[in-house]
Protein backbone atom coordinates (compact mmCIF):
# COMPACT_ATOMS: atom_id res chain seq x y z
CA UNK A 1 0.00 0.00 0.00
CA UNK A 2 1.08 3.52 -0.92
CA UNK A 3 -0.87 6.75 -0.78
CA UNK A 4 0.99 9.67 -2.55
CA UNK A 5 -1.42 12.88 -1.00
CA UNK A 6 -1.27 16.68 -2.12
CA UNK A 7 -3.54 18.86 0.53
CA UNK A 8 -3.57 22.13 -1.17
CA UNK A 9 -5.58 25.33 -0.38
CA UNK A 10 -5.14 28.90 0.91
CA UNK A 11 -3.04 29.98 3.74
CA UNK A 12 -5.05 29.74 6.78
CA UNK A 13 -7.30 26.79 5.58
CA UNK A 14 -5.52 24.19 7.73
CA UNK A 15 -3.78 22.22 4.71
CA UNK A 16 -0.52 21.57 6.70
CA UNK A 17 -2.51 20.43 9.13
CA UNK A 18 -4.44 17.89 7.33
CA UNK A 19 -1.56 16.37 6.37
CA UNK A 20 0.06 16.41 9.83
CA UNK A 21 -3.01 14.69 11.04
CA UNK A 22 -3.13 12.08 8.36
CA UNK A 23 0.52 11.11 8.69
CA UNK A 24 0.14 11.23 12.73
CA UNK A 25 -2.72 8.59 12.46
CA UNK A 26 -1.25 6.43 9.62
CA UNK A 27 2.09 6.42 12.08
CA UNK A 28 0.19 5.33 14.88
CA UNK A 29 -1.22 2.47 12.80
CA UNK A 30 2.08 1.55 11.92
CA UNK A 31 2.69 2.71 8.62
CA UNK A 32 5.68 4.63 7.44
CA UNK A 33 4.61 8.40 6.39
CA UNK A 34 6.72 11.37 5.62
CA UNK A 35 5.28 15.17 5.44
CA UNK A 36 6.51 17.61 3.71
CA UNK A 37 5.48 21.45 3.24
CA UNK A 38 5.50 24.09 0.71
CA UNK A 39 7.86 26.64 2.63
CA UNK A 40 8.20 30.09 1.24
CA UNK A 41 6.80 33.30 -0.17
CA UNK A 42 3.55 31.51 -1.79
CA UNK A 43 2.37 30.99 2.36
CA UNK A 44 2.05 34.49 2.56
CA UNK A 45 -1.69 34.62 1.55
CA UNK A 46 -1.49 32.76 -1.53
CA UNK A 47 -1.70 28.69 -2.21
CA UNK A 48 -0.19 26.54 0.80
CA UNK A 49 0.31 22.68 -0.12
CA UNK A 50 1.77 19.86 2.09
CA UNK A 51 3.07 16.29 0.68
CA UNK A 52 2.49 13.42 2.31
CA UNK A 53 3.27 10.04 2.11
CA UNK A 54 2.11 6.85 3.81
CA UNK A 55 3.21 3.67 2.64
CA UNK A 56 4.20 -0.35 3.95
CA UNK A 57 7.64 0.08 2.85
CA UNK A 58 10.33 2.88 3.77
CA UNK A 59 10.14 6.26 1.74
CA UNK A 60 12.56 7.18 -0.88
CA UNK A 61 11.71 10.25 -1.97
CA UNK A 62 9.39 12.70 -0.20
CA UNK A 63 8.12 14.29 -2.90
CA UNK A 64 4.98 14.11 -4.38
CA UNK A 65 4.48 14.78 -8.28
CA UNK A 66 1.79 12.60 -8.71
CA UNK A 67 -0.54 12.49 -6.14
CA UNK A 68 -3.00 9.44 -5.69
CA UNK A 69 -4.96 11.35 -3.26
CA UNK A 70 -5.55 15.05 -3.90
CA UNK A 71 -7.02 17.47 -1.33
CA UNK A 72 -8.27 20.94 -2.95
CA UNK A 73 -9.76 24.01 -0.91
CA UNK A 74 -9.90 26.34 -3.97
CA UNK A 75 -9.71 26.87 -7.19
CA UNK A 76 -5.67 27.48 -7.96
CA UNK A 77 -4.84 23.96 -6.46
CA UNK A 78 -7.13 22.08 -8.19
CA UNK A 79 -6.06 23.60 -11.16
CA UNK A 80 -2.29 23.08 -10.20
CA UNK A 81 -2.73 19.99 -8.87
CA UNK A 82 -6.11 18.42 -10.93
CA UNK A 83 -3.99 17.81 -14.00
CA UNK A 84 -1.10 15.71 -12.86
CA UNK A 85 -3.45 13.64 -10.46
CA UNK A 86 -2.73 9.69 -10.89
CA UNK A 87 -5.33 8.04 -13.35
CA UNK A 88 -7.68 6.81 -11.04
CA UNK A 89 -6.76 8.70 -8.11
CA UNK A 90 -9.20 10.08 -5.56
CA UNK A 91 -9.84 13.71 -5.38
CA UNK A 92 -11.81 16.05 -3.32
CA UNK A 93 -12.45 19.68 -3.87
CA UNK A 94 -14.42 22.17 -2.01
CA UNK A 95 -17.03 23.05 -4.26
CA UNK A 96 -17.57 26.30 -1.87
CA UNK A 97 -14.22 27.84 -3.54
CA UNK A 98 -13.88 25.58 -6.85
CA UNK A 99 -16.46 27.60 -9.21
CA UNK A 100 -14.53 25.33 -12.27
CA UNK A 101 -14.52 22.10 -12.67
CA UNK A 102 -11.64 20.26 -13.41
CA UNK A 103 -11.91 19.09 -16.98
CA UNK A 104 -11.09 15.09 -16.39
CA UNK A 105 -13.24 11.67 -16.64
CA UNK A 106 -10.34 9.29 -15.27
CA UNK A 107 -10.37 10.12 -12.11
CA UNK A 108 -12.68 9.65 -8.65
CA UNK A 109 -13.70 13.42 -8.42
CA UNK A 110 -15.91 14.81 -5.44
CA UNK A 111 -16.95 18.17 -5.20
CA UNK A 112 -18.71 18.77 -1.81
CA UNK A 113 -19.14 22.10 -0.01
CA UNK A 114 -16.46 21.64 2.76
CA UNK A 115 -16.99 25.27 3.53
CA UNK A 116 -20.85 25.39 4.22
CA UNK A 117 -20.23 21.94 6.09
CA UNK A 118 -17.78 23.28 8.63
CA UNK A 119 -20.28 26.82 9.26
CA UNK A 120 -22.80 24.44 10.01
CA UNK A 121 -20.41 22.22 12.83
CA UNK A 122 -19.91 26.13 14.08
CA UNK A 123 -16.20 27.34 12.43
CA UNK A 124 -14.92 28.19 9.47
CA UNK A 125 -11.73 27.21 11.20
CA UNK A 126 -13.10 23.65 11.20
CA UNK A 127 -12.71 22.98 7.11
CA UNK A 128 -9.34 21.08 7.36
CA UNK A 129 -11.37 18.73 9.98
CA UNK A 130 -14.07 18.22 7.15
CA UNK A 131 -11.20 17.86 4.91
CA UNK A 132 -9.86 14.72 7.01
CA UNK A 133 -13.10 12.88 7.52
CA UNK A 134 -14.09 12.72 4.00
CA UNK A 135 -10.74 11.37 3.27
CA UNK A 136 -10.84 8.67 5.85
CA UNK A 137 -14.61 7.86 4.38
CA UNK A 138 -13.90 7.96 0.82
CA UNK A 139 -10.57 5.77 1.10
CA UNK A 140 -10.61 4.37 4.39
CA UNK A 141 -7.13 5.50 4.78
CA UNK A 142 -6.88 5.34 8.45
CA UNK A 143 -9.27 4.45 11.16
CA UNK A 144 -11.32 6.75 12.07
CA UNK A 145 -11.06 5.36 15.79
CA UNK A 146 -7.07 6.53 15.47
CA UNK A 147 -8.03 10.00 13.90
CA UNK A 148 -10.67 10.97 17.13
CA UNK A 149 -8.10 10.04 19.70
CA UNK A 150 -5.50 12.01 17.96
CA UNK A 151 -7.82 15.19 17.76
CA UNK A 152 -8.83 14.52 21.61
CA UNK A 153 -5.00 14.33 22.62
CA UNK A 154 -4.26 17.62 20.93
CA UNK A 155 -7.56 19.84 21.62
CA UNK A 156 -8.09 18.90 25.55
CA UNK A 157 -4.17 20.45 26.04
CA UNK A 158 -4.35 23.57 23.41
CA UNK A 159 -7.80 24.64 23.26
CA UNK A 160 -10.67 22.09 24.53
CA UNK A 161 -13.41 24.42 23.73
CA UNK A 162 -13.03 23.69 19.91
CA UNK A 163 -13.04 19.90 20.64
CA UNK A 164 -16.81 19.43 20.08
CA UNK A 165 -16.92 21.59 16.48
CA UNK A 166 -14.40 19.55 15.45
CA UNK A 167 -15.47 16.00 16.29
CA UNK A 168 -18.45 17.38 14.12
CA UNK A 169 -17.04 18.07 11.76
CA UNK A 170 -14.73 14.87 11.34
CA UNK A 171 -17.89 13.16 11.47
CA UNK A 172 -19.86 14.92 9.18
CA UNK A 173 -17.34 15.09 6.09
CA UNK A 174 -16.66 11.07 6.76
CA UNK A 175 -20.75 10.85 6.60
CA UNK A 176 -21.06 12.09 3.76
CA UNK A 177 -20.35 9.56 1.66
CA UNK A 178 -22.88 7.53 3.44
CA UNK B 1 11.28 0.44 22.59
CA UNK B 2 10.37 4.31 22.95
CA UNK B 3 8.01 6.05 21.58
CA UNK B 4 7.56 7.90 17.61
CA UNK B 5 7.15 11.01 17.33
CA UNK B 6 6.45 12.85 13.79
CA UNK B 7 8.89 16.02 13.96
CA UNK B 8 10.29 18.11 11.54
CA UNK B 9 14.26 17.70 11.23
CA UNK B 10 14.84 21.20 12.44
CA UNK B 11 13.41 20.32 15.70
CA UNK B 12 14.34 16.43 16.13
CA UNK B 13 17.98 17.61 15.61
CA UNK B 14 17.34 20.13 18.35
CA UNK B 15 15.92 17.80 20.39
CA UNK B 16 18.29 15.27 19.57
CA UNK B 17 21.28 17.52 21.02
CA UNK B 18 19.70 18.33 24.57
CA UNK B 19 19.20 14.46 24.91
CA UNK B 20 23.04 14.40 24.06
CA UNK B 21 23.81 16.96 26.75
CA UNK B 22 24.16 19.99 24.71
CA UNK B 23 23.44 22.68 27.33
CA UNK B 24 24.48 25.59 24.89
CA UNK B 25 23.24 26.91 22.19
CA UNK B 26 23.90 30.01 20.71
CA UNK B 27 22.41 31.41 16.99
CA UNK B 28 20.67 33.93 14.82
CA UNK B 29 17.29 33.06 13.16
CA UNK B 30 17.02 32.29 9.49
CA UNK B 31 14.85 30.29 7.39
CA UNK B 32 14.69 27.21 6.59
CA UNK B 33 16.37 26.35 9.90
CA UNK B 34 14.49 28.52 12.09
CA UNK B 35 12.70 25.85 13.96
CA UNK B 36 15.58 24.95 15.20
CA UNK B 37 16.38 27.56 16.91
CA UNK B 38 12.94 28.28 17.75
CA UNK B 39 12.81 24.46 19.66
CA UNK B 40 16.30 25.36 21.74
CA UNK B 41 14.64 29.09 22.62
CA UNK B 42 11.74 26.98 24.26
CA UNK B 43 13.93 23.96 25.91
CA UNK B 44 17.14 25.34 26.69
CA UNK B 45 15.08 26.81 30.01
CA UNK B 46 13.89 23.68 31.00
CA UNK B 47 16.75 21.82 31.23
CA UNK B 48 18.91 24.51 32.96
CA UNK B 49 21.07 25.46 30.04
CA UNK B 50 21.59 28.37 28.19
CA UNK B 51 20.01 29.98 24.60
CA UNK B 52 20.86 33.10 23.17
CA UNK B 53 19.95 34.62 20.14
CA UNK B 54 22.73 36.22 19.36
CA UNK B 55 23.31 39.71 17.54
CA UNK B 56 24.51 37.90 14.72
CA UNK B 57 26.01 35.13 13.38
CA UNK B 58 29.37 35.92 14.06
CA UNK B 59 28.63 36.73 17.45
CA UNK B 60 26.35 33.28 18.03
CA UNK B 61 29.88 31.41 16.71
CA UNK B 62 32.35 33.02 18.50
CA UNK B 63 29.93 32.66 22.10
CA UNK B 64 30.64 28.84 20.33
CA UNK B 65 34.27 29.50 20.51
CA UNK B 66 34.10 30.21 24.41
CA UNK B 67 31.99 27.57 25.29
CA UNK B 68 33.90 25.36 23.78
CA UNK B 69 36.86 26.75 25.45
CA UNK B 70 35.47 25.32 28.86
CA UNK B 71 34.93 21.95 27.39
CA UNK B 72 31.41 22.20 27.10
CA UNK B 73 29.05 20.44 24.54
CA UNK B 74 27.42 23.86 22.57
CA UNK B 75 25.92 23.96 19.03
CA UNK B 76 24.92 26.23 16.60
CA UNK B 77 23.50 26.45 13.64
CA UNK B 78 22.08 28.40 10.66
CA UNK B 79 21.08 28.11 6.63
CA UNK B 80 23.81 28.76 3.97
CA UNK B 81 24.46 32.94 4.12
CA UNK B 82 24.69 32.24 7.77
CA UNK B 83 26.78 29.63 7.78
CA UNK B 84 29.26 31.83 5.25
CA UNK B 85 29.49 34.46 8.38
CA UNK B 86 30.65 31.79 10.70
CA UNK B 87 33.47 30.81 8.14
CA UNK B 88 35.96 32.77 10.29
CA UNK B 89 35.02 31.87 13.96
CA UNK B 90 35.05 27.72 12.52
CA UNK B 91 38.64 28.34 11.24
CA UNK B 92 39.41 29.91 14.61
CA UNK B 93 37.73 26.76 16.43
CA UNK B 94 39.38 24.48 14.16
CA UNK B 95 43.08 25.48 14.61
CA UNK B 96 42.53 25.81 18.43
CA UNK B 97 41.23 22.36 18.51
CA UNK B 98 37.76 22.72 20.19
CA UNK B 99 35.25 20.74 19.86
CA UNK B 100 31.84 22.11 18.85
CA UNK B 101 28.65 21.30 16.98
CA UNK B 102 27.55 23.55 13.72
CA UNK B 103 23.74 22.42 11.73
CA UNK B 104 24.02 23.91 8.24
CA UNK B 105 20.65 23.82 6.70
CA UNK B 106 21.76 24.47 3.22
CA UNK B 107 19.13 26.67 1.05
CA UNK B 108 20.03 27.83 -2.48
CA UNK B 109 22.58 30.39 -3.50
CA UNK B 110 24.86 31.90 -4.06
CA UNK B 111 23.98 35.73 -2.13
CA UNK B 112 21.01 35.57 0.01
CA UNK B 113 19.90 33.30 -2.76
CA UNK B 114 16.29 32.12 -2.03
CA UNK B 115 15.42 29.50 1.16
CA UNK B 116 14.31 26.03 -0.95
CA UNK B 117 17.18 23.24 -0.32
CA UNK B 118 19.73 23.15 -2.08
CA UNK B 119 23.49 20.77 -1.66
CA UNK B 120 25.47 23.92 -2.47
CA UNK B 121 27.60 24.66 0.07
CA UNK B 122 29.72 21.16 -0.27
CA UNK B 123 33.00 22.72 -1.18
CA UNK B 124 32.41 25.25 1.97
CA UNK B 125 31.69 22.51 4.20
CA UNK B 126 34.25 19.89 2.98
CA UNK B 127 37.44 21.91 1.42
CA UNK B 128 37.84 24.62 3.96
CA UNK B 129 35.21 27.41 3.61
CA UNK B 130 37.32 29.50 6.65
CA UNK B 131 41.17 30.25 6.03
CA UNK B 132 44.09 27.93 6.99
CA UNK B 133 44.52 24.14 6.26
CA UNK B 134 41.81 22.92 8.26
CA UNK B 135 39.36 19.95 8.04
CA UNK B 136 35.77 19.83 9.44
CA UNK B 137 34.10 16.27 9.94
CA UNK B 138 31.27 16.68 8.47
CA UNK B 139 28.05 14.45 8.42
CA UNK B 140 25.02 14.51 5.79
CA UNK B 141 22.01 12.87 7.30
CA UNK B 142 18.88 11.93 4.41
CA UNK B 143 16.29 11.03 7.33
CA UNK B 144 15.02 12.65 9.89
CA UNK B 145 15.59 9.56 12.00
CA UNK B 146 19.39 9.73 10.92
CA UNK B 147 19.60 13.62 11.69
CA UNK B 148 18.79 13.16 15.30
CA UNK B 149 20.85 10.24 15.62
CA UNK B 150 24.01 12.03 13.73
CA UNK B 151 23.30 15.09 16.90
CA UNK B 152 24.41 12.68 19.46
CA UNK B 153 27.24 11.46 17.50
CA UNK B 154 28.63 14.69 16.12
CA UNK B 155 29.40 15.24 19.91
CA UNK B 156 30.91 12.30 19.97
CA UNK B 157 33.36 12.67 17.37
CA UNK B 158 33.78 16.54 18.05
CA UNK B 159 34.80 15.25 21.62
CA UNK B 160 36.94 12.47 20.59
CA UNK B 161 39.26 14.46 18.03
CA UNK B 162 39.12 18.02 19.19
CA UNK B 163 37.43 18.93 16.17
CA UNK B 164 34.44 21.11 14.82
CA UNK B 165 31.59 18.77 13.65
CA UNK B 166 29.25 20.34 11.08
CA UNK B 167 25.76 18.24 10.04
CA UNK B 168 24.95 19.05 6.39
CA UNK B 169 21.54 18.88 6.28
CA UNK B 170 19.06 21.00 3.80
CA UNK B 171 15.74 22.61 3.78
CA UNK B 172 14.02 19.47 3.06
CA UNK B 173 15.07 17.87 5.60
CA UNK B 174 14.86 20.60 8.08
CA UNK B 175 10.90 21.40 7.13
CA UNK B 176 10.46 17.39 6.45
CA UNK B 177 8.51 15.49 9.12
CA UNK B 178 9.15 11.68 10.11
CA UNK B 179 8.84 9.30 12.82
CA UNK B 180 11.49 9.53 14.82
CA UNK B 181 12.81 7.83 17.88
CA UNK B 182 14.94 9.15 20.12
CA UNK B 183 17.83 7.83 22.42
CA UNK B 184 17.14 8.30 26.25
CA UNK B 185 18.52 11.82 27.56
CA UNK B 186 22.22 12.15 29.04
CA UNK B 187 21.85 11.89 33.38
CA UNK B 188 22.78 15.21 35.26
CA UNK B 189 26.07 12.55 36.37
CA UNK B 190 27.07 11.76 32.71
CA UNK B 191 26.94 15.27 31.47
CA UNK B 192 29.01 15.89 34.35
CA UNK B 193 31.51 13.52 33.28
CA UNK B 194 31.30 14.39 29.63
CA UNK B 195 32.55 17.70 30.59
CA UNK B 196 35.51 16.72 32.97
CA UNK B 197 37.71 14.63 29.72
CA UNK B 198 38.48 17.51 28.74
CA UNK B 199 39.68 19.28 32.20
CA UNK B 200 43.35 19.15 30.94
CA UNK B 201 43.08 21.24 28.81
CA UNK B 202 40.29 23.44 28.90
CA UNK B 203 39.75 26.70 30.81
CA UNK B 204 38.14 26.36 33.78
CA UNK B 205 37.99 28.14 37.40
CA UNK B 206 41.64 27.66 39.19
CA UNK B 207 40.00 26.98 42.38
CA UNK B 208 43.45 25.66 44.25
CA UNK B 209 45.69 28.35 42.99
CA UNK B 210 47.68 25.36 41.20
CA UNK B 211 49.30 26.61 38.10
CA UNK B 212 48.93 23.43 36.56
CA UNK B 213 45.39 24.44 36.14
CA UNK B 214 46.22 27.64 33.60
CA UNK B 215 45.46 26.76 30.31
CA UNK B 216 45.44 29.16 27.40
CA UNK B 217 43.31 28.47 24.33
CA UNK B 218 44.69 30.41 20.97
CA UNK B 219 45.17 30.27 17.14
CA UNK B 220 47.95 33.05 17.13
CA UNK B 221 51.56 31.53 16.81
CA UNK B 222 53.87 34.09 15.61
CA UNK B 223 56.70 31.57 15.20
CA UNK B 224 56.44 29.63 11.72
CA UNK B 225 58.50 26.57 13.41
CA UNK B 226 56.18 25.99 16.32
CA UNK B 227 53.25 26.80 13.50
CA UNK B 228 53.90 24.16 11.14
CA UNK B 229 54.45 21.97 14.28
CA UNK B 230 51.10 22.63 15.28
CA UNK B 231 49.60 22.57 11.36
CA UNK B 232 51.43 18.93 11.36
CA UNK B 233 50.01 17.80 14.33
CA UNK B 234 46.33 18.92 13.63
CA UNK B 235 47.03 16.56 10.16
CA UNK B 236 47.78 13.75 11.85
CA UNK B 237 44.59 13.50 13.49
CA UNK B 238 43.12 14.13 10.29
CA UNK B 239 44.59 10.96 9.05
CA UNK B 240 43.25 9.06 12.04
CA UNK B 241 40.00 10.73 11.08
CA UNK B 242 40.22 9.31 7.41
CA UNK B 243 41.34 6.31 9.04
CA UNK B 244 38.64 5.60 11.54
CA UNK B 245 35.65 7.55 10.56
CA UNK B 246 34.69 6.99 7.02
CA UNK B 247 30.72 6.47 7.41
CA UNK B 248 28.46 5.39 4.14
CA UNK B 249 25.43 2.90 2.68
CA UNK B 250 25.64 0.72 -0.19
CA UNK B 251 22.16 0.59 -1.84
CA UNK B 252 21.92 -2.00 -4.36
CA UNK B 253 25.46 -2.08 -5.24
CA UNK B 254 26.07 -5.66 -6.84
CA UNK B 255 28.04 -7.23 -9.14
CA UNK B 256 25.88 -6.91 -12.01
CA UNK B 257 25.23 -3.15 -11.74
CA UNK B 258 25.22 -1.39 -14.83
CA UNK B 259 25.54 2.31 -13.73
CA UNK B 260 26.79 3.12 -9.94
CA UNK B 261 25.12 6.02 -8.51
CA UNK B 262 26.45 8.13 -5.90
CA UNK B 263 24.57 11.08 -3.97
CA UNK B 264 24.11 12.09 -0.51
CA UNK B 265 21.49 13.74 1.81
CA UNK B 266 18.40 14.62 0.20
CA UNK B 267 19.58 13.94 -3.54
CA UNK B 268 20.41 10.18 -2.28
CA UNK B 269 16.54 9.55 -1.62
CA UNK B 270 15.16 10.33 -5.19
CA UNK B 271 18.12 8.33 -6.55
CA UNK B 272 16.80 5.48 -4.25
CA UNK B 273 12.98 6.00 -5.92
CA UNK B 274 14.43 6.08 -9.25
CA UNK B 275 16.81 2.88 -8.64
CA UNK B 276 13.90 1.41 -7.10
CA UNK B 277 11.76 1.92 -10.58
CA UNK B 278 14.53 1.15 -12.61
CA UNK B 279 14.70 -2.31 -11.09
CA UNK B 280 10.75 -3.19 -11.32
CA UNK B 281 12.42 -2.44 -15.56
CA UNK B 282 14.96 -4.65 -15.12
CA UNK B 283 18.20 -2.67 -14.49
CA UNK B 284 20.70 -3.38 -12.14
CA UNK B 285 21.82 0.10 -11.00
CA UNK B 286 24.03 0.93 -7.58
CA UNK B 287 24.12 3.86 -5.48
CA UNK B 288 26.81 4.25 -2.81
CA UNK B 289 25.52 6.96 -0.31
CA UNK B 290 28.65 8.94 1.20
CA UNK B 291 27.45 9.77 5.12
CA UNK B 292 30.40 11.54 6.10
CA UNK B 293 31.18 13.71 3.21
CA UNK B 294 34.65 14.31 4.99
CA UNK B 295 36.14 12.20 5.21
CA UNK B 296 35.01 10.65 1.87
CA UNK B 297 34.28 7.13 1.26
CA UNK B 298 36.76 7.02 -1.74
CA UNK B 299 37.65 3.32 -1.47
CA UNK B 300 34.21 2.34 -1.27
CA UNK B 301 33.26 4.07 -4.45
CA UNK B 302 36.34 2.46 -5.85
CA UNK B 303 35.76 -0.77 -4.84
CA UNK B 304 32.09 -0.94 -5.94
CA UNK B 305 32.56 -0.62 -9.66
CA UNK B 306 32.73 -4.13 -11.10
CA UNK B 307 33.56 -5.22 -14.69
CA UNK B 308 29.64 -4.68 -15.79
CA UNK B 309 29.65 -0.79 -14.52
CA UNK B 310 29.37 1.24 -17.99
CA UNK B 311 29.58 4.64 -16.00
CA UNK B 312 29.36 6.58 -12.21
CA UNK B 313 26.92 8.84 -12.69
CA UNK B 314 26.59 11.79 -9.61
CA UNK B 315 23.51 13.52 -8.56
CA UNK B 316 23.12 16.58 -6.73
CA UNK B 317 21.24 19.67 -5.98
CA UNK B 318 23.96 21.88 -6.91
CA UNK B 319 25.80 22.26 -10.79
CA UNK B 320 28.31 19.75 -9.39
CA UNK B 321 30.43 19.73 -6.13
CA UNK B 322 30.91 16.42 -4.66
CA UNK B 323 31.39 14.99 -8.27
CA UNK B 324 34.81 16.57 -8.02
CA UNK B 325 35.04 13.77 -5.31
CA UNK B 326 34.11 11.38 -7.10
CA UNK B 327 35.75 11.38 -10.28
CA UNK B 328 39.17 11.60 -7.75
CA UNK B 329 37.82 8.17 -6.34
CA UNK B 330 37.09 6.79 -9.56
CA UNK B 331 40.43 8.08 -10.64
CA UNK B 332 40.13 7.78 -14.72
CA UNK B 333 38.79 4.07 -14.82
CA UNK B 334 35.09 5.33 -15.81
CA UNK B 335 33.64 8.10 -17.42
CA UNK B 336 31.77 9.71 -14.61
CA UNK B 337 28.78 11.78 -15.95
CA UNK B 338 26.58 14.23 -13.86
CA UNK B 339 23.07 15.46 -13.33
CA UNK B 340 22.57 18.29 -10.66
CA UNK B 341 19.75 21.35 -10.27
CA UNK B 342 20.69 25.04 -8.75
CA UNK B 343 18.43 27.52 -6.90
CA UNK B 344 16.93 25.19 -4.36
CA UNK B 345 15.14 22.82 -7.19
CA UNK B 346 15.30 19.30 -6.05
CA UNK B 347 15.05 17.07 -9.36
CA UNK B 348 12.33 14.37 -9.55
CA UNK B 349 13.04 10.58 -9.65
CA UNK B 350 11.47 11.25 -13.28
CA UNK B 351 14.47 13.20 -14.28
CA UNK B 352 17.34 10.68 -12.27
CA UNK B 353 15.28 7.99 -14.16
CA UNK B 354 15.65 9.63 -17.63
CA UNK B 355 19.85 10.89 -16.57
CA UNK B 356 20.43 6.96 -15.96
CA UNK B 357 18.59 5.87 -19.03
CA UNK B 358 20.97 7.69 -21.70
CA UNK B 359 23.50 5.28 -20.28
CA UNK B 360 22.16 2.09 -20.19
Amino acid sequence: MKADIICSGFGGQGVLTIGKFLAQAAMKEGKKVSWLPSYGPEMRGGTANVSVIISDNDIASPLVSNPSILVALNQPSLDKFGPPTQKGGVILVNSDMTPNKLKRDDVDITYAPMSSIAIECGSTRVLNMVSIGMVIGKTKLVKYETMEQDLRDFLEVKSPELLEANLKALQMGMEYFG
Amino acid sequence: MAQKVLMKGNEAVAEAAIRAGCRLYFAYPITPQSELIEYMAKMMPKVKGTFIQAESEVAAINMVYGASGCGRRVMTSSSSPGISLKMEGLSYIAGAKLPAVVVNIQRGGPGLGDIQPSQADYFQATKGGGHGDYRLIVLAPNSVQEFADMASEAFDLADKYRNPVMLLADGLLGQMMEPVEFKPAKTEEEIEKLNKQHYDWCMRTNEDGDDRHHHEINSLELDPNVLEKHVLSLHEKYKDIQKNEVRYEKINVKDDNEILCVAYGTASRIVKSAITELQKEGHSVGLVRPITVWPYPSEVIANSITKKTKKVIVFELSLGQMVEDVKLAVNGKLPVDFLGRAGGIVFTPDEVIAKIKESL
